[in-house]
């Protein structure tokens, strides 16, 4: 019998999601109960192999493309369907019980703590541009931030990081599994050689820029303002 | 004239704005004309002054940035003034440009969560419901004089062990062990009777903890039930509502959302 077999049926009877180390536990106590030999032989399997065995089952889930697939949240281990199917389980069951979504301000700051916690508040400030206090109070009220610790620096200020909530919230295994998480959990931005608008040894802008200055938005045209607002001409 | 005042949000900051700015221009971010832009965004907030829009702080000091960027590219490079203090000083356009830069990916990263938000509002979970074999009336609950039986083998086991023991103070109450039980009861939700006692090292802790789970069985917390005759007894933690211990209702009080 096949480890990640016993580990589907489990599942697939779980009440809860559960982690490798609970699934653990239940080989240990399903050995212990046993009358027979099979039980015994998983009595020690490690928790690297049930990992290898819970992906390997979600890559043949997946590939059978059914509709429902296995699923790792905030590190704990479930069945659940593909939202593709949403309209036909919540006749069924019903709306599922969630809190309004966040909005972009909320958004953008969890991002931000997401990706670079721990971090203080005024480094989040930093980034955004603006002050972050009620968005703060939002996230840690929401349960999906949290104070973690304080920051070596005068004042020792409050650092935040994200909850396990924060995972199940946006169905994330862990916080590896952040979208590009390489790319912006530290940010080089390197310094261009000659983007910069003007060459830094002219005092006027060459002459590339003065073609840019025909251009009909800029000079002394105030901005189309199509998209964001429907405004009149200011002068 | 008041009845046209609009509320509005659109730009979460100077930040957005410029982004805003920039992308009407179908620029890269690393090329874009500051001085250009910096004209842009004062005419926005004369926009938005007309529009009689609170125009926040941050706004104004990302304008006075912009200014500073614009006068200084006046000058040949051997007359602009580096600010005190600063041998080299960081050129004020690049420093803007690399907050861009980071804002950017960061809006960005923004939307992928809220596309994962978007689809895990349409993901159920399967969340079975424990299923019931055993009929009730396997599981009676246990009589006090089944209790005080049980707690009576647990004394003479201690009583044997007590013989050449001095004698010591007393420091169990009732009211710790009540606390140790439930304690031990949110944890693990089930206790065999045995095991309360497996740690009790005196009489008097055995009475106390027996008196503790008396107390306990009375306030309606806990239940003691025995799965079959002569077995052993089992601690479990009552559930809410007039008739405890009904297995059925014991599913409702595990699943979770």
């Amino acid at each position: 019998m096949e480890l990640k077999f016993i580990l589907e049926s489990i599942l697939f009877s779980a009440q809860q999601p559960l982690s490798a180390k609970a699934l653990r536990d239940i080989l240990v106590r399903a050995a212990e109960q046993a009358e027979d030999d099979r039980p015994r032989a998983f009595k020690k399997v490690s928790l690297d192999a049930i990992n290898d065995a819970l992906g390997q089952l979600a890559q043949e889930h997946g590939d059978a493309q059914r509709t429902y697939r296995l699923v790792c949240v905030a590190e704990a281990w479930q069945f659940a369907s593909e939202p593709d199917y949403a309209p036909w389980i919540k006749a069924l069951v019903g709306q599922k019980n969630r809190p309004g979504r966040l909005s972009q301000p909320a958004l953008e700051t969890l991002a931000i703590i997401a990706y670079r916690q721990p971090l203080t508040r005024s480094e989040i400030e930093q980034i955004r541009g603006v002050a972050v206090d009620g968005v703060m109070q939002t996230l840690v009220e929401r349960g999906l931030v949290e104070q973690v610790g304080r920051a070596e620096v005068i004042g020792r200020p409050i650092t935040y990081g994200t909850t396990p909530v924060f995972l199940e919230y946006f169905g994330l295994a862990s916080l590896e599994d952040l979208p590009a998480a390489d790319e912006l959990r530290k940010v080089p931005v390197t310094k261009p050689e000659s983007l910069l608008t003007v060459d830094p040894g002219l005092a006027t802008a060459p002459p590339e820029q003065l073609i840019l200055q025909e251009n009909p938005a800029a000079g002394e045209n105030a901005p189309a303002s199509d998209a964001a607002a429907p405004a009149p001409h200011p002068s | 004239m008041s009845e046209y005042k609009v509320k509005f949000e659109v730009f979460e900051g100077p930040l957005d704005l410029l982004l805003y700015l920039i992308k009407k221009e179908e620029v890269d971010i690393y090329e874009v004309n500051l001085t250009q832009l910096a004209t842009q965004f004062i005419e926005y907030i004369e926009l938005m002054r007309m529009l009689d829009l609170d125009i926040a702080g941050e706004f104004l000091v990302m304008a006075s940035t912009l200014m500073y960027i614009k006068s200084r590219e006046l000058l040949p490079v051997d007359q602009q003034v580096t600010p005190e203090g600063e041998e080299e000083a960081e050129d004020p356009r690049w420093e803007l440009i690399r907050q861009l830069v980071e804002y950017k990916k960061f809006k960005d990263a923004a939307a992928q969560l809220q596309a994962l938000e978007h689809r895990q509002e349409n993901v159920y979970p399967r969340l079975p419901s424990k299923p019931e074999f055993e009929p009730e009336f396997v599981r009676p609950n246990v009589s006090i004089f089944d209790l005080i039986n049980a707690v009576n083998t647990v004394l003479k086991r201690i009583t044997q062990r007590e013989d050449l023991r001095d004698i010591f103070e007393d420091k169990w109450t009732v009211s710790e062990k009540i606390e140790e039980l439930i304690k031990a009861i949110n944890e693990r939700t089930q206790l065999k009777f045995s095991a309360l006692f497996a740690s009790a090292s005196s009489r008097s802790e055995v009475v106390v903890t027996f008196l503790a789970l008396l107390e306990l069985i009375r306030l309606k917390q806990i239940v003691a039930v025995q799965s079959e005759q002569f077995g052993e007894i089992e601690i479990e933690k009552a559930l809410p509502g007039p008739a405890p211990a009904e297995a059925a209702a014991q599913v409702e009080s595990t699943a979770v959302p």
